[in-house]
């Protein structure tokens, strides 16, 4: 029995060599436990000469120890402690074995068998945690096998939904790129609405400049006739008329272009840079850019234009386009109501928009009020939704109040009410902060 | 011979008086004006005997010229009724036909070709 613990060192070299065998510590520990195995066979042979029995075991057991606690020093045998630990009884069964053999021998015959069950029991209890360890080792194994399965499902999901992540973005994106192209889109279709407001409201300044430069060639004809009349009273007379018509062909050429150059900013994606703005001018600009767009629909379409514009008002920071885009669009929107309730009264209805401005506390008020057909209680709510309109298909985007509220609300920190009844009219209010 | 022009643009005003300068100054013949429909309305009210001539605007804010040929023509029926042209920038056959059918006796389209208007001032 003292050779025991010399075999549970070799056993344990060996084992711990193959449970490594095909793991990257098997190159680096091959040649030590190789030797670690031949060191047990040495020694024995060495020691079973030359000591007695018990001698044999107390160094057997010495060996063992140091083996062990040599194994349990090294970071790479971790996994191994299980199994090196169940190595102690064995390692304290020998060396008391021995000790006692070696001091007490009378007491050592009388409990011999009691030793050698003890050491017997100590080595198959080696192999009893070997065992149980290995279910250990096993269930472990397959722990970590459903941790990669795991790992690997939690790494596809994690692709898959940045994939989705990714898609959306692009979704949003692309919706973005509509919402822009809707907003130019929109912008084109009021310009529409407005160009034959705009002809007329170029055609008006373009007539009177060639008829006030006709008449002045005549005036000059007529002047120089006086002239040699001798009548220098009445050709002085002439020379002022012909210089209040220069002015007046100035001044008309100026609304003409003054009108094309509000028409281009119209269109114009907005700058949207805040200017000091005289919001009296667009508002009176657009007003009849507006009526004048509806009339050249519908002939039979006449409204009395109200503008009640205060003017102490003071300029206001504002982005002239956007601003001007939103009064069009209230503009128009009151020119419909109004044209749609004469359409249905008929000849006793009389059309009436008016647009005003004051300023009220620190905020500036522009109310744009018709008496046209209202807006029904039921669609309320609905108004400033984008896409929403009333009017047949084709006519309408269903962005312009939408847009206005985006203008007015978000980018100007003003706010939109609106005051309607069914029937009697709609008040659309604005305002807009002074500073 | 007295006419009354109607028109929401101011600048007719010297515009008239320039063009028929010569006619003016030979009294031949004379100018009102009227800026709405309303205005005309009123100013015919007083001086309707006066006036043998009525041009107007048809496009006005207000009282459109369509509408004040329709008062024209209910107010003051007594013979012999006022001659009464209509001038607007819309020369088209809708607007044409509305201002014939409400009793217009003459259809000019802007811009005004004033020896046109000339002649037929000759034969009224």
């Amino acid at each position: 029995m003292h050779f025991f613990s010399f075999l549970a060192a070799f056993l344990l070299a060996l084992r711990i060599s193959r449970a490594i065998k095909f793991t990257a510590l098997h190159q680096k520990w091959r040649m030590i436990l190789r030797i670690s195995a031949g060191v047990p066979i040495v020694l024995f042979i060495i020691f079973n000469e030359r000591l007695s029995d018990d001698g044999v075991l107390i160094v057997a057991g010495i060996y063992l120890l140091l083996f062990i606690e040599y194994l349990k020093k090294q970071e790479d045998f971790k996994s191994f402690t299980v199994l090196l630990n169940a190595h102690y009884p064995l390692v304290a069964a020998g060396i008391i074995s021995g000790i006692v053999g070696v001091t007490l021998d009378s007491f050592y015959e009388k409990w011999e068998s009691f030793f050698v069950c003890a050491q017997l029991a100590s080595f198959l209890w080696i192999f009893l945690r070997l065992s149980t360890s290995r279910k250990q080792q096993q269930e472990l194994r397959r722990i970590n096998e459903r941790k990669d399965e795991l790992e690997a499902m939690v790494a596809a999901r994690t692709a898959e939904i940045t994939q989705q992540k990714n898609e959306l973005q692009e979704t949003v994106k692309e919706l973005q790129a509509t919402q822009a192209q809707l907003i130019q889109q929109e912008k084109l279709a009021s310009l529409g609405e407005l160009t034959a407001g705009i002809a007329h409201e170029i055609q008006n300044p373009l007539n009177f400049v060639n008829n006030f430069s006709e008449v002045s060639m005549e005036l000059i004809e007529e002047m120089e006739e006086e002239m040699a009349k001798g009548d220098m009273e009445e050709a002085n007379a002439i020379a002022a008329d012909i210089k209040q018509n220069l002015e007046k062909i100035r001044h008309h050429g100026k609304r003409a272009d003054g009108i094309v150059k509000g028409m281009l900013q119209h269109s114009r994606a907005s700058s949207n840079i805040k200017e000091p703005t005289n919001l009296n001018t667009i508002a009176d600009e657009y007003f009849r850019l507006a009526y004048h767009g509806l009339r050249a629909k519908d002939k039979s379409f006449n409204a009395e234009l109200v503008a009640n514009l205060d003017p102490n008002l003071p300029l206001i920071n504002i982005v002239p386009q956007d601003v001007g885009r939103v009064l069009l669009n209230m503009f128009t929107n009151a020119f419909y109501a109004v044209h749609q309730k004469q359409k249905i009264i008929g000849g006793d209805f009389k059309p009436r928009v008016e647009v005003s401005t004051k300023v009220i506390g620190k905020e500036v008020e522009v109310i744009v009020r018709d008496n046209g057909s209202g807006i029904p209680d039921a669609i309320k709510d609905k108004i400033m939704q984008p896409f929403f309109t009333t009017k047949p298909a084709g006519e309408g985007t269903g962005l312009g109040l939408s847009l206005s509220y985006d203008i007015i609300v978000k980018a100007h920190k003003g706010h939109i009410n609106i005051d309607s009844k069914e029937g009697e009219g709609t008040a659309f209010v604005i305002t807009l902060p002074l500073s | 011979m007295k006419i009354l022009v109607v028109d929401d643009e101011a600048d007719v005003q010297p515009l008239f008086l320039q063009r028929f300068r010569k006619e003016i100054r030979n009294h031949e013949i004379e100018f009102d004006f009227a800026q709405s429909g309303e205005e005309a309305l009123s100013y015919l009210k007083d001086k309707r005997q006066e006036v043998v001539l009525i041009l107007s605007d048809i496009n006005m804010p207000g009282m459109s010229g369509i509408e004040l040929l329709t008062h024209i023509r209910e107010d003051f029926p007594t013979p012999p009724p006022p001659v009464v042209m209509m001038i607007t920038a819309y020369g088209d056959e809708e607007n044409y036909k509305q201002a014939m059918d409400k009793g217009a006796d003459d259809f000019l389209t802007k811009p005004l070709d004033f020896n046109l208007l000339k002649e037929k001032l000759k034969t009224l």
